[in-house]
């Protein structure tokens, strides 16, 4: 899932300080399921505004709303009727929510309510790892399906670096060095040979290298 | 502030605990404020941050939550997760610029009603001094 944290309660006032009435728009999609962004969240933050703005003598309306996603025109659509209404709308679905309503709504504005951080999933309740890096050509299968463009600092394809020491990345002690876990892990499977394989460079235009990204699936297309 | 402001204190009392040892204080005669207001709670893991929030938002001038000594929550970690979630709402506060001191966690038994008298008075005398809250209704 995307992972994704708010933004600071200061930043989010100061984008609606001129507003008298607000819409708090969030998101089922990735964004509820990593605590950020779904009716929980939506209604905490919209409680955070007025408690605020009450605070400041300068009270504001907040209306709660929370649709299926943020990422499909059908039910940006939902909102047709209301968007309008209010003095701004704050989006906490990640990067793709406040585009897509700014592209359907010209004559609103749409605020990120969130920091939209990382591919990943959640390794405990209440902490999310990266684990994707969404290159466009997916390699894990030659690593121990560990994903060395998106968990090592680097994005080595030939690990580890001279910065890796006691298993730990020289970025940070918190930060675990892949090449280390993959190499481990083809020792002990008796697998290290696939490590000594030559490869092809790997085709990075596939990546954000290319440019914004497109796919099209004539099979699906209507 | 003036001397009469009476706070408006609001208390989310797990019933095995806190809201039990409410009762004793009660046959004990033992006085405790009477602008604090009790919602029993059957756990304090019950309790949200939206509901500790929405309290503040409606102008509770302090919020506690009073929930099992730590390990012996009937629901094993109710409290914990309680206690997390008052530092969130005391987070949220602070960065709002308004006391966190005023969103506290207690924790009692059901044998305590001494105590919870004591907690009740500890806490409206820790508002008085803070004065009404900010966020005017």
């Amino acid at each position: 899932m995307i992972v994704a944290d708010r933004k600071p309660l200061g930043e989010l006032l100061d984008m609606v300080k001129d507003c008298k009435k607000i819409m708090v728009l969030g998101c089922k999609g990735c964004v509820t399921v990593c605590n950020v962004g779904g009716v929980k969240e939506v209604e905490v933050l919209a409680s955070s505004i007025k408690i605020a703005r009450k605070k400041d003598g300068n009270p504001i309306e907040v209306v709660e709303k929370t649709i299926e996603r943020q990422c499909d025109p059908e039910y940006i659509e939902l909102v047709k009727g209301e968007v309008n209404a209010f003095d701004a709308v704050l989006s906490m679905a990640c990067g793709v929510g406040p585009q897509f309503l700014a592209e359907a709504y010209e004559d609103q504005t749409f605020y990120p309510a969130v920091d939209t951080k990382f591919f990943g999933g959640a390794v405990q309740h209440g902490i999310w790892e990266e684990r994707c890096a969404g290159c466009g050509t997916c390699l894990i299968h030659y690593f121990g399906t560990l994903c060395p463009i998106a968990r090592c600092s680097k994005s080595l394809i030939h690990g580890p670096c001279g910065g890796s020491a006691n298993s730990v990345c020289e970025i940070d002690s918190d930060i675990e060095c892949i090449w280390d876990t993959v190499v481990r892990k083809k020792m002990e499977q008796g697998r290290l040979d696939d490590l000594r394989q030559v490869r092809t460079p790997k085709d990075w235009r596939t990546a954000r290298d290319g440019g914004p990204r497109k796919r099209k699936r004539e099979e699906l297309i209507s | 502030m003036t001397d009469s402001f009476e706070p408006q204190i609001l208390a989310f009392c797990c019933k095995y605990c806190a809201y039990a040892a409410a009762d004793l204080a009660g046959s004990m005669r033992l006085k405790y404020p009477d602008n604090i207001k009790l919602i029993q709670v059957p756990c304090t893991g019950r309790v949200d941050i939206i509901h500790i929030l929405r309290a503040i938002e409606d102008g509770a001038d302090g919020v506690y939550v009073a929930g099992c000594l730590e390990g012996e929550c009937h629901f094993l970690e109710g409290n914990f997760k309680a206690r997390r979630r008052v530092k969130y709402v005391k987070d949220t506060l602070e960065e709002l610029g308004i006391e966190p001191e005023r969103v506290e966690m207690y924790n009692l038994s059901s044998a305590m009603g001494p105590r919870f008298a004591e907690i009740a008075n500890e806490m409206a005398e820790k508002i008085k001094k803070l004065g009404p809250t900010p966020v005017k209704s």
